[in-house]
């Protein structure tokens, strides 16, 4: 190793990445790489045993979260993430399982997942990174589209309502409900903390920018003018009502905390219901592991 | 290594198939299951549901089909041995994932107890008409191993057969029952524990630094990692190299693809299961699997009674094909009589397998009932003449 290599400081970031997997496929100006950065943050500051945080993601840009993360890591199927999380946490109670995917995945082929492991309330983390738009396959309209937005498949602009997701979750039963955009990157990172420590179904909406198909055929601007945007129309409310949360093209954007509240997860449940029926006949586990 | 005593009910039984695959599972060390309800086959979990928390495991009831044949790899990759349980509809919803489970080598098993379709076809009624989609339903190039019980004590043994190839060859194994074998009520004998196989995960015992997560054995199937236990490991979909990272060239292509084929081709002589009777000297030979099996039987002994010299093949694995057996039968008799509840699936691996070195007639029904065994004398006896 050369001195100058030796006297370089590393990055804090990079134990928590695949440096050898870099560089990344983001586009410039993407801001998912921007709360990955969060993400390793919140690893650092967290008082958690990171062996055995475990990331699993789903299909599409953010999907490759799970790629580039130093963690035990799953790149599953489009929509199924929250699925597959499932039973990684209830066979291995020990981990700290987090999904890290996007809108279009977790709101609209895996919308079912997510709404019945919120309701459930198993303890997992989601940060969805959205960008209102799928962006893997070019642009299409998602569920978190706002209405007058250009994509390739509303060529004449969107029409039909987004979802509200803050609102969508919290209703489902998530414990756990923020949103920041990677314009707040310490907030950001300080909410990723915040979801480690608690447990249950929690929630994190993060809006960035996709410079190459949503901001570019919108005439929006790029990845720094995005980030412009959101420092000017982001508005801080903690604790608002995720009723009046709701997106629109160029409208204020609500950041904050809006939902943290207490609920048996659903291993609890599920093991004081057992205990009560079966008495001595329950056998507890802390694992399912196999011999 | 030897079952663990909590799941196995040692003892003499009568029980449904459903319930007998239930146990064999137990015994096979499943802790783990995730379901959706679908007629005929909830019996499976819903026994399972009742039994799990007394043994040590967890069972949960998911949205849907999707959610079940993932959330079962999540809890594989967790360290459970997991399974679920499905019939037509269902397991058409579950496709995708079989592509999942073998392309990341996750071991788990399905079973499937068939009903008739296409759709939401006969939900109470027997078939056996999944077998194709069982070998090819997902996309892309691969290979699994299918099982067929003949009965509740068969829908016990293949189950822990299911999970110990699962383990071994670490692809997913399919148990495909049927309506009359899951809901048929016979005697079951689950033997004591220390009687009873079963392989364990290979985990590797290899620290982080020198693990790669894909990185093959001699046998051509890798080592597996424990979660949360430093190794970082990385599970994609896509097609990836030996450290699990993507690697989407066609060259990398060809190595894993060729690769998940050959644990499994390379085994075949190892895996492939099947009985056979009175084939020395047959002119005829009677090819069926699962519950036609046994109407079968009926069938081959009236031929008998009529003196024909009729053989019976009966497929225990339909996947991989014991194509090198009926190649040989094919070669000594004059006609193969396949019988199946469906309108012709393993009948054309048959007629690949024999090459035109014998005669192949098949004996389909459209599914609802099991055969009559007439209708397959009538057939052995055409082609005996």
């Amino acid at each position: 190793m050369s001195e100058l290599t030796e006297l370089t400081p590393q990055n804090p970031v990079e134990q928590f990445l695949r440096m050898d997997r870099i560089p990344h496929i983001w586009c410039p100006g993407c801001g998912i790489g921007t709360s990955v950065n969060s993400f390793a943050h919140a690893l650092i500051d967290a008082k958690i045993d990171t062996r055995n945080v475990a990331i699993v993601s789903g299909i599409g840009c953010t999907g490759r979260v799970a790629g580039y993360v130093k963690q035990d890591s799953f790149h599953t199927t489009h929509g199924r993430a929250i699925p597959f999380a499932t039973g990684l946490k209830l066979a291995n109670p020990k981990l700290n399982v987090v999904v890290y995917s996007g809108d279009g995945d977790l709101f609209a082929i895996g919308g079912n997942h997510l709404i019945h492991a919120a309701r459930r309330n198993v303890d997992i983390k989601v940060v969805c990174i959205n960008n209102l738009i799928y962006a893997m396959t070019g642009g299409q309209t998602a569920p978190t589209t706002p209405n007058d937005v250009i994509t390739s498949t509303n060529p004449y602009g969107t029409f039909d309502a987004a979802f509200n997701l803050p609102y969508l979750v919290e209703a489902a039963g998530a414990v756990y409900v923020a949103r920041w955009t990677v314009f707040h990157v310490k907030q950001l990172a300080r909410a990723m903390q915040e979801m480690f420590a608690k447990r249950g179904f929690s929630f994190i909406e993060v809006l960035s920018p996709c410079p190459t198909l949503y901001q570019r055929r919108n005439k929006m601007g790029d990845g720094l003018d995005t980030m412009k945007f959101y420092k000017e129309v982001s508005k801080i409310r903690n604790g608002a009502s995720t009723k009046d949360v709701a997106l629109t093209k160029s409208g204020e954007i609500t950041v904050g905390k809006f939902v943290d509240r207490e609920r048996s997860d659903y291993r609890e449940l599920m093991h004081d219901r057992l205990l009560d029926s079966l008495g001595d006949d329950y056998v507890e586990t802390e694992a399912c592991s196999c011999q | 290594m030897h079952a663990d005593p909590a799941g196995v009910m040692t003892g003499t039984h009568f029980l449904d198939g459903d319930h007998a695959c239930c146990e064999g599972a137990l015994a096979a060390g499943a802790r783990f299951s995730s379901g959706y309800p679908i007629t005929p086959s909830t019996e499976v979990v819903e026994r399972f549901a009742a039994r799990v928390p007394t043994v040590g495991g967890t069972f949960i009831q998911m949205e849907d089909e999707l959610a079940a044949s993932i959330a079962l790899q999540g809890a594989v990759w967790g360290g459970a041995k997991a399974f679920t349980v499905t019939s037509g509809p269902g397991f058409s919803l579950m496709m995708e994932h079989i592509g999942l489970a073998v392309m990341t080598e996750t071991p788990c098993v399905f079973v499937d107890v068939q009903r008739g379709g296409p759709s939401t076809g006969l939900p109470t009624l027997p078939a056996q008409a999944d077998m194709m989609q069982v070998r090819w339903g997902s996309h892309g190039d691969y290979e699994i191993i299918a099982l067929c019980p003949n009965s509740p004590q068969e829908c016990f043994d293949l189950t822990i057969t299911a999970f110990n190839y699962s383990e071994q060859y670490r692809c997913p194994v399919f148990v495909m029952m049927d309506e009359v074998v899951g809901h048929m009520t016979e005697k079951v004998v689950i033997p004591p524990p220390e009687q009873i196989e079963v392989t364990p995960r290979r985990y590797t015992t290899l620290p982080p630094d020198e693990f790669l997560a894909f990185k093959p054995c001699e046998d051509l199937v890798p080592d597996m990692p424990r979660t949360g236990e430093g190794y970082n490991v990385h599970v994609t979909g896509l097609t990836h190299d030996e450290r699990g990272y993507p690697d989407m060239t066609p060259a990398q292509q060809d190595k894993l693809v060729r690769r998940l084929q050959d644990k499994i081709k390379k085994n075949v002589d190892k895996i492939t299961l099947y009985e056979e009777e009175q084939i020395e000297g047959a002119e005829v030979v009677v090819v069926s699997y699962g519950i036609t099996s046994r109407v079968a039987q009926r069938a081959i002994e009236l031929a008998r009674k009529q003196g024909v010299r009729v053989g019976k093949f009966r497929l225990i694995t339909a996947w991989p094909f014991p194509e090198k057996q009926i190649a040989e039968i094919a070669a000594k008799v004059k006609a193969i009589v396949v019988v199946e509840l469906n309108l012709g699936q393993m009948v054309r691996e048959v007629e690949r397998a024999v090459a035109g070195k014998a005669i192949v007639r098949f004996v389909g029904h459209a599914g609802g009932s099991v055969h009559r065994p007439e209708d397959i004398l009538q057939t052995i006896l055409e082609v005996a003449r």
